[in-house]
């Protein structure tokens, strides 16, 4: 258990201190940040202090350790574009986006696992026939269609919900949420579905086709040769060894949305991190791209530390050493 | 037709004229034809033959888990005088576990690699019996230490694959024992395991049903298991029981020409085992059984009269064979007698 964490944890590390370089790297090739920071007009005299105070001028080794430095303490500069520090933006933007993709991935998660369950346990069934078609339409579109459609059948038909943004937001220290305020709720509706309705339709398919699988295994056969219960063969044998390969697949997929709520916050101007990163791009803002770039990887190394450490809870197999008893 | 007076008057279990066949799309493909056994209180049944003779499925069936295509298409199944063959989905899962236990041949495979094994016997026993779940762990750990699990208290909490192959195919046994079964159906239950183990885990299946009266249905392809441990032992070719009677009469003086064959392949037992008849071939698929004896195109000893009609189950001596060598024979016998 303790080496399989420290190799998690390892290959984490890795995974950062790569992704660091990437980010470290777009500020050589990404513009010029004294040109950037400076504008066009400065003399020639201005821009060799700045160089030298950014400290520019020393080897790469030696700028990319302050980089990496900085970043483990969320320290990404000066936005180019707004001059305010790309930390306190981050801390701006995060809660919108957190809210958004942690509600998202409950709803996929939860409504996929139970849709997929109830396709695999009644497989011939007229619902579980719509839930699968119903599915392909959620595999096959366009986030961004789905979130115009969204909108255009309750924001603007219905008048039901909002289209754009949070609502009112109600602030606990630095961190604000739409969840206590009716219209802050109401917002977060449409966005939560478009966010998460591809997920759904992914992992509940992945639940269908694992737990139909796991139903063909002899220990199922075997559980109904000792007469257990259809339910329980279901819900308590089958669906434990289903859920182990989900795990992963949908860890990383809600990995994703997280990381990637980019479309649904452009769609409903959304003032979370993904539209921070979209007007970033557009002006060439390497400082927070690259902020961007590192939350992303981060968020992809918690999942993934988080994934194995739930295989462990799920998977007696993984738990235990090696308690093989000896002889036969 | 079925030679039934030779097992006990009152069977624990009754099979009667029991056929099985899958609608496939090519056509409707007859796995079991007319089967018809008995299993008296207490006796172990052996059933040999080669791979694809239906010998799972006759046990399949039994427990009413036969799979999609597969159909019963005629006969009875009688438990202790009920008929079990149509009582629906929710009467067979009583008889379940409860009234039949089975064994399959893969231990690394029968037991849920998420469950302690504690668990799973006592939520056998919760299953089937009105008992609290401190008397059912109670009843779990009995069985553990009955089948020979070093260390019992200890390894009820343990999880299947910290069990060794013969382990776990003893924790198999002991689910398939829990609920205090009045048949257990065993399907090659050493097929899978290492030969060091095969003898013992054969021997402690037989030592706890000869000390519950529990019957034995034994599938095995093994002759040395059956020969040791069968009362009786039936051999199947092709969907039908070929031969059936007592186990040292079938071994000795076996009248099926297959069952002669199948016999020369067990190590001395003392007596003399003649082998009368070389088996080359194959067993044909279920599509393309002959007309007539399904043995015909390997069988030696093949007259005129074997492609025409399928030979009926006659007795002959002490055993019932399906050969037509023996009709004249089983007419004088049955004369004489
Ligand atoms: N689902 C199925 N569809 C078609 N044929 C099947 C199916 N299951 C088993 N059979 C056939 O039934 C016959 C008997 O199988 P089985 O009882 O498993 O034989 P064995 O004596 O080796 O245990 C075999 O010929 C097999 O091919
Ligand atoms: S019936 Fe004919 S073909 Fe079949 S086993 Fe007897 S002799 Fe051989
Ligand atoms: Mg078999």
């Amino acid at each position: 258990m303790f080496a399989f964490a420290i190799r998690s944890l390892a290959q984490g590390v890795l995974v950062l201190v790569t992704v660091a370089f990437i980010a470290f790297s777009m500020f050589r090739f990404v513009g010029d940040p004294v040109v950037n920071m400076l504008g066009q007009e400065a003399t020639q005299q201005d821009r060799q202090e700045l160089t030298e105070r950014l400290g520019l001028n020393d080897p790469w080794p030696i700028q990319f350790a302050r980089f990496l430095g900085d970043a483990a303490q969320g320290e990404f500069g000066v936005s180019y574009r707004q001059g305010r520090k790309v930390s306190d933006l981050i801390r701006e933007r995060l809660p919108a986006t957190l809210e958004l993709a942690v509600l998202s991935a409950i709803f996929a998660t939860g409504l996929g696992v139970l849709l997929g369950v109830y396709a695999a346990i009644n497989r011939t069934g007229f619902v579980s026939n719509v839930i699968m078609t119903t599915s392909l339409i959620g595999v096959s579109l366009p986030t961004f269609l789905i979130g115009i459609g969204l909108i255009y059948i309750f924001a603007v038909e219905l008048r039901w919900l909002p289209s754009f943004g949070r609502g009112e937001v109600v602030r606990l220290g630095w961190w604000s949420t739409g969840l206590l305020t009716e219209s802050g709720r109401k917002s977060l509706i449409l966005p939560v579905l478009t966010l998460g309705f591809f997920q759904l339709t992914l992992i509940m398919r992945l639940v269908r086709a694992e737990m139909l699988e796991v139903m063909r295994a002899d220990f199922i056969r075997f559980a109904r040769a000792r007469g257990i219960a259809d339910r329980s063969i279901e819900l308590r044998h089958a669906l434990r060894n289903t859920l182990i390969p989900v795990v992963t697949i949908a860890g990383l997929q809600l990995g994703s949305v997280i990381a990637f709520a980019i479309v649904t916050e452009t769609v409903f101007q959304w003032p979370g991190l993904g539209a921070l990163f979209v007007n970033a791009v557009q002006f060439a803002d390497v400082p927070v791209m690259s902020a961007y770039l590192m939350f992303v990887a981060a968020v992809f190394v918690i999942v993934n530390l988080t994934v194995d450490l739930l295989y462990f809870i799920l998977d007696p197999r993984l738990r235990s050493g090696r308690r093989v008893a000896k002889g036969h | 037709m079925m030679a039934a007076d030779e097992t006990a008057m009152d069977p624990v279990l009754s099979v009667r004229n029991l056929s099985l066949e899958f609608v496939t799309r090519r056509g409707v493909l007859r796995a079991l034809n007319e089967i018809s056994f008995d299993i008296a209180r207490g006796e172990v049944l052996g059933v040999v033959g080669e791979s694809g003779a239906g010998k799972s499925l006759t046990g399949t069936a039994i427990i009413g888990l036969i799979d999609k295509p597969g159909r019963l298409s005629g006969g009875e199944i009688w438990l202790k005088g009920q008929r079990i063959d149509n009582i629906g989905h929710d009467g067979l899962r009583k008889i379940r576990g409860r009234r039949i236990g089975m064994i399959f041949q893969d231990p690394l495979t029968s037991l849920n690699p998420l469950f302690r094994v504690g668990d799973q016997i006592a939520e056998t026993i919760l299953t089937h019996m009105p008992v609290s779940k401190a008397e059912a762990r109670a009843r779990a750990l009995a069985l553990l230490t009955e089948v020979g699990i070093p260390a019992p208290e200890n390894r009820i909490d343990a999880y299947p694959h910290e069990f060794s192959g013969g382990m776990r195919q003893r924790v198999v046994i002991a689910l398939a024992l829990a609920a205090e079964p009045d048949l257990i159906i065993a399907d090659e239950p050493t097929t899978a395991l290492d030969v060091s183990v095969q003898a013992q885990i054969i021997t402690l299946l037989k030592r706890l049903c000869r000390t519950r009266g529990t019957s034995v249905m034994l599938i095995t392809h093994d002759m040395g298991v059956i020969a040791e441990t069968a009362d009786r032992v039936a051999v199947m070719y092709a969907g039908r029981i070929v031969e059936i009677g007592p186990v040292a009469d079938v071994i000795r003086h076996p009248k099926h020409p297959y069952a002669s064959g199948l016999m020369g392949a067990i190590p001395a037992l003392g007596a003399k085992v003649q082998r009368l008849t070389q088996i080359s071939g194959a067993m044909p698929r279920l599509n393309a059984i002959p007309p007539g004896c399904a043995f015909r195109p390997r069988c030696m000893q093949a007259i005129g009269k074997c492609a025409e009609a399928v030979p009926p189950l006659v007795r002959v001596g002490a055993t019932s064979a399906r050969c037509w060598l023996h009709e004249e024979q089983d007419e004088r016998s049955a004369a004489h007698g």
